[in-house]
């Protein structure tokens, strides 16, 4: 910054430099930048592509061409908005199913992940120190493969001839092969293993900085185990449940591979819907309102959410 | 190891109301507590004084439930708890930390330990109530924990404890997070709060001030063991060993033989001189003692005493602190050791000694205690 400083002194005249100085004049130059970044990459990379996507949605198109929002003739300026798209997607009972079946899905995907990370996370947290960095290890360890060829592996698990079935037909137990591939069972399967570490790591740091005093002044006024459980480490861990159920849930409702490959034609998911507008309907207008109305709908109840909870935790200390 | 008994109680059975026998912890083969026993009276205020690593939490610890002993028992008002989690023991501690609940509200709070043991919603009402006002916080009832300043938690965390009218209370450190002023006005308060509701009482702090002005009797703890059980008087006046005289208040130790001993006074022999003390010790002739005078039980004066053949010893001023109602000097012995000399200031015009002024310290044979181990 000093540097930058004195280049800035030194070509006095360039527009850069001229900038420079006003911020470093200004002050807290290195806060702001710091500051600056997650919001130059917001726009950049949220609010942009969303406007993109929001105009899309208001278009006619013409074949694959998109036409213009405004058109000047004869000394009129013509704006044209079209909503039928968005009309279709509420009088249309596919997308209006698809979109509740999303949801379902993807609260039955936290749930799941929640019943089980809980427990996960509850025993890496209470467990010795000096194996909480390794269990954290390998936690995180399926990261380090390609999200995509851990779900293709699934496939080869759950195929009709696929490790399951052949086992257990090996073992005389079944003698036709069950059915789990494209069904529901399946594509949750996938789900909850996908996106279980989102739920366990948040949690995680939320029990394991828990006061475990807290938990023995509990038990000293006569609480059980599981009284103190349900009382105190519940409530206390709040904070890591709604964060866990948050990067698990969201994610879930425009979830698109997993369903693509071991979902099948019951599984109805948003964003399967929302590919095949792009890329076989060709309807580029249609897809984007689609995918408006699945970035509204789950941001309205995140919004209303969170301002709940900025009142209720006000000042909190935990 | 001395242990005089409790001063409180009112009758035989009252005075083993909590019995402490040959109680043992190991951590690692570590005895972190070490064969201590004690019985404690009803109603009594016991205080385990010791600096960290002493072993007195553990002992504590082990009282409330949250350790079990290697080897030992104890007994509460007759009945054996040490092996019953501490969900099921009659008794309640307050934390250092006081570990209030913090998504709790105050009321809450206290409300907590009489839910737990299915009082009827009205009762709990009048409980909490009641618990509230006699640590004056009624008005906070509705407030969060950390709407409250720590003087205000504290007395939230004595309200909990004492709401389930526990047979024993627990107090750990209940001080040490208050800061000095609110201090000295919380210890007074506490106590009175204490022997108001008349609950026995287990705390242990590594302030002697604190247990000094809290406890009926002091336990003094190191390396996992008693070392003198006594009252705050008596443990300050009568030390039992070279470590109580020292851990508790100033002292000054000095290495002498025995070369007298009768049954109404013994004569020590030292490097600075010899001590008279009124008392006899029942020693062999010649065996090591150690003679302990505290900074207050000496005069200091600019001429010898009139009997100086005794309890006398010459040196110059080294250095003096005026503390108002106080001066402390430092007195250099020949040899280089420094006495420590305490001189209350009963008249308001003083003179002090200058530094590097010749003097004589001297002191009665009443305030000389012999120390053998």
């Amino acid at each position: 910054m000093e540097s930058a400083k004195m280049q800035a002194k030194g070509h006095a005249t360039s527009p850069l430099a001229s900038f420079l100085q006003r911020i470093a004049a200004r002050g807290n130059w290195g806060r702001r930048s710091v500051i600056g970044v997650p919001y130059v990459f917001l726009v950049l990379l949220f609010t942009i592509p969303f406007l993109v996507v929001l105009r899309l949605s208001l278009t006619e198109m013409d074949g694959v061409h998109i036409m213009d929002l405004t058109s000047y003739v004869d000394g009129a300026v013509n704006i044209r908005i079209k909503l039928s798209n968005y009309i279709f997607l509420t009088s249309d009972a596919l997308y209006v199913d698809t979109y509740i079946s999303s949801i379902k899905f993807a609260l039955l995907n936290t749930v799941i992940c929640l019943a089980i990370g809980y427990p996960f996370a509850y025993f890496m947290a209470r467990s010795q120190a000096s194996i909480r960095p390794a269990l954290l290890m390998l936690v995180s360890l399926p990261f380090w493969t390609s999200y995509l060829l851990r779900v293709y592996a699934w496939k080869g698990l759950l195929d009709d001839n696929g490790v399951f079935n052949n086992v257990l037909m090996a073992m005389h137990l079944i003698d036709t092969p069950i059915k789990m591939m494209h069904t529901g069972f399946s594509m949750m399967l996938g789900m909850v293993y996908t996106y279980l570490p989102f739920m366990i790591l948040p949690l995680y740091a939320n029990l394991v900085k828990m006061d475990l005093r807290l938990l023995e002044a509990a038990k000293d006024l006569g609480a059980t185990p599981f009284q103190t459980f349900w009382l105190i480490t519940v409530p206390l861990s709040k904070n890591g449940i709604i964060a866990g159920a948050m990067l698990v849930f969201i994610p879930s409702v425009g979830e698109y591979v997993i369903p693509e490959l071991l979902g099948g034609p019951s599984t109805l998911m948003i964003g399967r819907v929302l590919w095949d507008e792009f890329f076989s309907n060709n309807d580029w207008s249609m897809a984007s309102a689609v995918a408006v109305s699945m970035v509204v709908l789950i941001l309205i109840p995140l919004v209303v959410f969170n301002k709940y909870q900025a009142q209720a935790g006000s000042g909190r200390s935990v | 190891m001395v242990i005089t008994p409790s001063p409180v109680a009112a009758s035989d059975a009252d005075l083993n109301f909590l019995r402490i026998d040959k109680l043992v912890k190991l951590f690692d083969d570590v005895a972190a507590v070490d064969e201590v026993s004690v019985d404690i009276a009803k109603g009594e205020i016991f205080a385990l004084l010791g600096s960290s690593g002493c072993g007195k939490s553990t002992l504590l610890r082990m009282l409330a439930g949250f350790e079990t002993p290697t080897t030992g028992k104890i007994k509460l008002d007759g009945v054996d708890i040490a092996t019953l989690p501490p969900y099921e023991r009659p008794i309640n501690m307050m934390f250092q930390s006081y570990a209030l609940f913090p998504h709790l509200s105050v009321w809450e709070n206290v409300a907590f330990g009489l839910k737990r043991e299915g009082m009827p919603a009205d009762q709990i009402g009048d409980r909490v109530e009641a618990m509230l006002s006699t640590v004056q916080l009624k008005p906070y009832a509705k407030r969060k924990p950390h709407q409250l300043s720590g003087g205000q938690q504290q007395r939230v965390a004595l309200a909990r404890c004492l709401a389930k009218s526990p047979k024993l209370l627990l107090l750990d450190e209940p001080l040490g997070a208050l800061d000095r002023k609110l201090r000295e006005q919380t210890q007074f308060e506490l106590h009175n709060i204490i022997k108001k509701v008349g609950v026995t009482c287990v705390l242990v702090t590594h302030d002697q001030e604190e247990a000094m002005t809290m406890a009926d009797r002091i336990a003094v703890m190191s390396a996992g063991r008693f070392m003198q059980v006594g009252q705050p008087h008596e443990i300050y006046e009568t030390p039992s060993c070279k470590f109580v005289a020292d851990f508790i208040g100033n002292v000054n130790l000095f290495d002498a033989k025995l070369v007298e001993d009768e049954a109404d006074h013994c004569v020590l022999a030292g490097e600075h001189g010899s001590f008279y003390i009124d008392h006899g010790i029942t020693g062999t002739l010649g065996m090591a003692a150690t003679v302990a005078v505290r900074p207050e039980k000496i005069k200091l004066s600019r001429t010898p005493p009139a009997d100086a053949a005794h309890n006398c010893i010459k040196g110059v001023i080294a250095d003096s602190g005026y503390f108002g109602s106080f001066s402390l000097y430092r007195m250099a012995l020949p040899g280089g050791r420094k006495l420590q000399i305490q001189i209350t200031h009963e008249h308001r015009h003083i003179e002090m000694l200058n530094d590097g002024e010749d003097a004589y310290a001297s002191f009665t044979p009443d305030s000389l205690v012999v120390l053998t181990s």
